[in-house]
């Protein structure tokens, strides 16, 4: 576990969050830019000072301000992928990933050459010059660097902002290897909520330097924190199910959530694997009698457990769905018609499933 | 004009020999000067590099008498020199070699302080967080990314040192085969009646020489540029 307590005042900013990341787990540190998310990583590695404060990281003190101490930036085995990459432009790609190999801790090499080049696929490209790569080549040599360096935490800074949607398709997978691989702890800071809900196992949500809310994704997505950073339309429940079975025919895999299931596009899903879904609180239908005749494919039956305001004018409907935690948003007047009440049980209509990544 | 003489032959090759000595001597405090000027903050930092500039803005001859009051035979340092470690620099060719590093050490402080400051500091921090303490990543990152301008910074410092005249003269003499560089030689042939063909030859060598090293400074640091990625 690193837990960490950061205050940093600057003229420009300030810095005031407290948070916990789990150790191994991604972590994601979820805001807005400029939110002070590399701020927090700048702290964390000690590149930065933070003017009071603590971090400990499995149960060692990096950093205490209270009692004095101070483990230096190259001390601290916290390697950073920074989010302009900083690869050397003095090195080839092989000096490059050799640079934190070679001032490596003695005697815990456990990340090794031969598995970062397989993993990231560098070997064609050690003898590249810095320059002559592209945007994904780039990002995955600075990745298999500070792999290299056998860091015990992994401090990632928009990994994946900077690529294009091709490009990212194409590095995603390879960090999705590295959390299911090499159990590395891993501190993900991102502006994208996709990469949230494909990679984190526990998320903080930063807003103006300071922590709103955190915890694991899908108790998160159903408080009103998360929906301050994703806005009304792009907020809503995530849940997480596993794969019954695909059809070749149709495309489609069959997820179990909750007590029922729901179809969503199986392209890359195994049976068996678990998955993350996002549900839109915009997107889902309430229905108190059987809904017949409907080009919705996706019925989930649940309760509703409580409803809350979302202001100005639409209600949002709290559902369990056999375990899994649904919302879906109503207007007022409709929630007035359909004489909504905690405790009543209802048929949920899911029109679309936004996001989807693989759970751990 | 006719070949060159024997003592022509002379002038360059201990023009060559005092420019490169003051160099490679001057050189490292160069670095460490440049360092501490982009680096550090000090009370008498404004102080050091008012001083280090002085050579710039001070008549030369100026320069030579003050080394000369410094470390001439019965200067506080020359004397110490002398008695402890029996070096002489007045009039000697280790003594011209000090007058041109002395006089050309602006020229190479100004060119790697801006090499300095163009380093990436980003790349430095990334360095230590891979491991690398302070002088490592000094060593390994800072340097090879200054290099240009550290080399660009020797280059002409070499050059200008082929040319120096006033300080040489004044604190290192005009000794032949010891002290007599190109441009005292120059003034030298100037001085005698008939020395107008070797005052002209001298002067072409010069003229040759300077640029040939201006060239040569501009295509290194080109390619070293090219290496760091710029």
């Amino acid at each position: 576990m690193l837990n960490a307590t950061l205050r940093l005042a600057r003229t420009e900013f300030a810095i005031d969050a407290s948070f916990d990341a789990p150790t191994p787990g991604i972590t994601a540190l979820f805001g807005r830019s400029g939110a002070g998310k590399s701020t927090l990583m700048h702290l964390l590695a000690g590149l930065l000072k933070p003017d009071s404060g603590s971090i400990a990281l499995d149960g060692e003190t990096l950093f205490d301000s209270a009692r004095g101490t101070n483990k230096p930036a190259e001390a601290r085995h916290l390697a950073c992928v920074f989010q302009d990459l900083r690869l050397f432009p003095h090195l080839n790609v092989r000096a490059n990933l050799d640079y934190g190999l070679r001032r490596a801790r003695r005697g815990q090499i456990s990340i090794r050459w031969d598995r970062v080049l397989e993993l990231l696929e560098l070997g064609s490209l050690l003898h590249r010059r810095c320059w002559q790569l592209s945007g994904g080549e780039r990002q995955r040599v600075a990745l298999g660097r500070a792999l290299l360096a056998q860091p015990r935490l992994l401090l990632l800074d928009e990994p994946l902002s900077a690529l294009d949607a091709p490009r990212r398709a194409e590095v995603l997978p390879y960090f999705e290897r590295l959390r299911d691989e090499l159990a590395l702890p891993m501190i993900l800071i991102t502006h994208l909520f996709e990469d949230v809900v494909r990679l984190a196992t526990h998320v903080v949500l930063i807003d103006s330097g300071r922590v709103l809310a955190q915890g694991d994704l899908p108790s998160l997505s159903l408080g009103p924190e998360l929906r301050i950073l994703l806005g009304a339309d792009g907020s809503g429940a995530v849940i997480e199910g596993r794969v019954d079975s695909v059809d070749a025919a149709t495309g489609l895999a069959r997820v179990a959530v909750g007590s029922g299931h729901l179809l969503v596009p199986g392209d890359g899903l195994r049976p068996g694997s678990a998955v993350r879904l996002q549900l839109l609180a915009r997107d889902l239908i309430l229905a108190t009698e059987a809904p017949r005749s409907l080009s919705v494919r996706n019925q989930l039956r649940g309760t509703i457990t409580a409803l809350t305001t979302d202001p100005p004018h639409n209600l949002l409907v709290h559902v369990d769905a056999g375990g899994a935690q649904l919302l879906a948003r109503v207007t007022q007047a409709a929630a007035d018609e359909l004489r909504l009440h905690a405790g009543q049980p209802l048929w949920v209509l899911v029109k679309s499933v936004t996001l989807r990544g693989h759970a751990l | 004009m006719t070949r060159m003489s024997d003592a022509e032959i002379e002038a360059l090759a201990l023009s060559l020999q005092v420019a490169l000595r003051s160099v490679l001597c001057s050189l490292p405090l160069a670095i460490a000067v440049a360092w501490l000027l982009t680096r550090r903050r000090f009370s008498g930092r404004a102080l050091l590099d008012a001083f280090v500039h002085l050579p710039m803005v001070l008549p030369p001859v100026m320069i030579g008498y003050v080394l000369l009051l410094l470390f001439g035979v019965r200067g506080p340092i020359g004397h110490w020199l002398n008695v402890h470690l029996g070096i002489r620099l007045a009039f000697t060719t280790a003594g011209a070699a000090l007058a041109t590093a002395v006089m050309a050490f602006p020229l190479m402080v100004r060119s790697i302080r801006l090499a300095l400051e163009n380093v990436d500091r980003g790349l430095e921090d990334a360095a230590r967080n891979l491991g690398a303490g302070a002088v490592d990543r000094f060593v390994s990152v800072t340097l090879p990314l200054m290099a240009p301008g550290i080399l660009a910074g020797a280059v002409t410092a070499f050059v200008a040192s082929l040319g120096e005249f006033g300080a040489v003269i004044t604190f290192a003499g005009n000794v032949p085969g010891e002290t007599r560089t190109l441009p005292i030689a120059l003034y030298s042939a100037l001085q005698t009646p008939d020395g107008g063909n070797e005052a002209a030859r001298i002067a072409l060598l010069s003229f040759t020489l300077g640029l040939a090293g201006l060239f040569a400074s501009e295509l290194l640091a080109r390619r070293l540029r090219r290496r760091v990625g710029r």
